[in-house]
């Protein structure tokens, strides 16, 4: 009876935070259907589908969230890249100088966003680059690069060896085992990289900000409208977004399931059978 | 050998152990490998920091239109620090209370998505990330609907007479410290889930069958088992959210102002470079000394 007790304390507990996690989602949403009495008001007024009917009606807005994609692209295809590489190095080859490599792709994940952006811009003033759409991607790769490291290593790291191994035992050259056998087996890591290279650079808000000039992506455009007043499309590129996002996991984890499923019907039809 | 030579270039510790008869083809391999992206961030994150080093030593009296004069102007520092110094305790003072906050509520929620959740745990861990899915500042301004003073829960506040006639929870400080503990909470409960999911519920059972109650049980199992993800969740939230300056413009006054809308204001509104790469190596200094002090204290590094 007590550990009955122990048991729903906890999981009660743990819902009311998952509560306190999602209610600003549920309101994101629900804003997106509300008409504001005025453009600084952040109360509910009256039901409306415009925003989703005519969510570009602020075409500044529009051209931030097009941008934002743009960067994002780059960032992550130069990111997802880099960071590949250097993870294969890092799991599959001994070098010299490790522990230094460690450190340079550990730091940008434990400096505060602020300093990173802070020392970014001083050294494109001091070399007298000029801020805007380049310097936001330069940045963004360098923000992003060390998280497909660590997300591709633990790819790489939980693969079987042997199964490449066996590639090469049966004739199969050094590229074609690359080719047919590493590289199907971590490219889900690889995506899983890109997407979380994306998401991080799409949602940047405090590099970007010292680093844009004058380029508006759409945090920095949602940051300038506070001041002036949220257009309630905003947030149906908030809900929109969330709900895309929503999407990519759960088609990957129904994937991931059917691979699964049949990898056990595979394992279970006995030797010899189709 | 010294500490510095110690981190440069030590021989590898775990070398991969390639098959030896490929390892002479593939020595320049790893480096070919590692060079652009290693290049990427000596570049442009290396490089940036020592001219941040520069620059927070440059003549104050300059200006970004008439250039700055290199003086080793080290008064920069204590100039800074005497000017905004209750910003920078701010700062550390509402990420504190919001980790205190965090821990609270994120210790039990990783608990028991790690151990009860059964088959439905893979369905809450994706409610603990998905306030990632949307834009941090469009969800941090739904906070602004939330704590209204038109809205419902500063109203029930008023009935139940918790918040004055006039009382607000907008534009005050715990309007801040609860979108910092919002905004980050996920960071802590990742990791934490992580070390409680590989935490034996046998150990319980036993530590149980030998007459330890509850509390005990958690002080001398399930607490130390879980060090590792309490440490690497602790850092994950302190240091953006000491770091974080979007909380305290979107739902706090300039009384609330931490160290980041400092920074923000010195670098972008009133130009003042030197000061503002001061304050932001003040407080990177503070962040690594809190963060070293602390893993020395909790005793592990098998979290870095």
């Amino acid at each position: 009876m007590r550990r009955w007790l122990a048991d729903r304390w906890v999981m009660g507990v743990a819902l009311l935070v998952l509560g306190y996690l999602t209610l600003p989602i549920l309101v994101v949403a629900g804003l997106s259907f509300n008409r504001p009495s005025s453009r600084l008001s952040y109360d509910f007024n009256e039901f409306t589908l415009d925003n989703w009917a005519r969510p570009c009606a602020t075409a500044d807005m529009c051209d931030a969230v097009v941008r934002s994609m743009e960067i994002g692209l780059i960032a992550t295809v130069v990111s997802t890249v880099l960071g590949t590489l250097m993870a294969f190095a890092l799991v599959r080859h001994g070098f010299r100088g490790r522990s230094g490599i460690n450190g340079l792709i550990f730091l940008p994940m434990a400096t505060p966003e602020l300093v990173m952006g802070t020392s970014l811009l001083a050294l494109f003033v001091a070399a007298g680059v000029p801020q805007g759409f380049w310097t936001i991607v330069i940045a963004h790769v360098m923000f992003c690069v060390s998280f497909v490291v660590v997300t591709v290593k633990a790819r790489l790291a939980g693969m079987d060896r042997r199964l490449e191994e066996a590639a090469m035992d049966l004739y199969a050259s050094e590229w074609q085992t690359f080719r047919r056998i590493t590289l199907p087996l971590v490219l889900p890591g690889i995506v899983a990289a890109a997407l979380l290279a994306f998401s991080l650079s799409f949602d940047d808000f405090i590099i970007t900000n010292f680093n844009a000039g004058t380029t508006v992506t759409f945090p920095m455009y949602v940051w300038g409208a506070a001041q002036r007043g949220i257009p309630p499309q905003v947030n149906v590129i908030g809900t929109a977004m969330f709900v895309i996002a929503l999407l990519l996991v759960g088609a990957s984890s129904l994937r991931g399931r059917r691979a699964r499923r049949a990898a056990l019907a595979v394992l279970a039809t006995p030797a010899g059978k189709p | 050998m010294t500490a510095l030579a110690h981190l440069g270039g030590t021989p590898p510790t775990t070398p991969a152990a390639p098959a030896p008869d490929r390892r002479r083809r593939h020595r320049l391999l790893p480096y070919l490998l590692l060079l652009p992206g290693a290049a990427w961030l000596l570049v442009f994150f290396a490089l940036p920091l020592l001219q941040l080093a520069a620059a927070s030593l440059y003549d104050p009296a300059g200006s970004l239109s008439t250039g700055y004069a290199m003086t080793w102007a080290v008064g920069n520092y204590p100039d800074a620090l005497q000017a905004y110094w209750p910003q920078f305790l701010r700062s550390f003072l509402y990420s504190a209370i919001a980790l205190v906050l965090a821990l609270l509520m994120g210790y039990p929620l990783a608990y028991a998505i790690a151990q009860k959740a059964g088959r439905w745990k893979n369905l809450l861990l994706v409610a603990v990330v998905a306030p990632m899915f949307t834009s941090f500042l469009v969800r941090t301004l739904a906070w602004k609907t939330i704590l209204s003073d038109n809205g419902a829960l500063v109203g029930l506040l008023r009935d139940v007479h918790l918040l004055g006639p006039d009382g607000r929870l907008l534009a005050t400080p715990v309007a801040v410290v609860l979108g910092l503990t919002y905004n980050f909470l996920p960071f802590l409960v990742l990791p934490l889930y992580a070390s409680l999911e590989r935490l034996d519920p046998r150990l319980l059972e036993a530590a149980s069958d030998l007459y330890a109650n509850p509390l005990r049980a958690f002080g001398r199992v399930t607490l130390p088992l879980s060090m590792p993800g309490l440490i690497a969740g602790t850092l994950l939230f302190f240091i953006p959210a000491t770091g974080d300056y979007i909380n305290a413009e979107l739902l706090g006054t300039p009384n609330e102002y931490m160290i980041g809308n400092v920074i923000d204001s010195a670098f972008l509104v009133r130009l003042d470079y030197p000061q503002g790469a001061a304050l932001s190596f003040l407080l990177m200094a503070a962040i690594l000394a809190i963060v070293f002090t602390y893993l020395r204290r909790a005793g592990t590094e098998e979290v870095l």
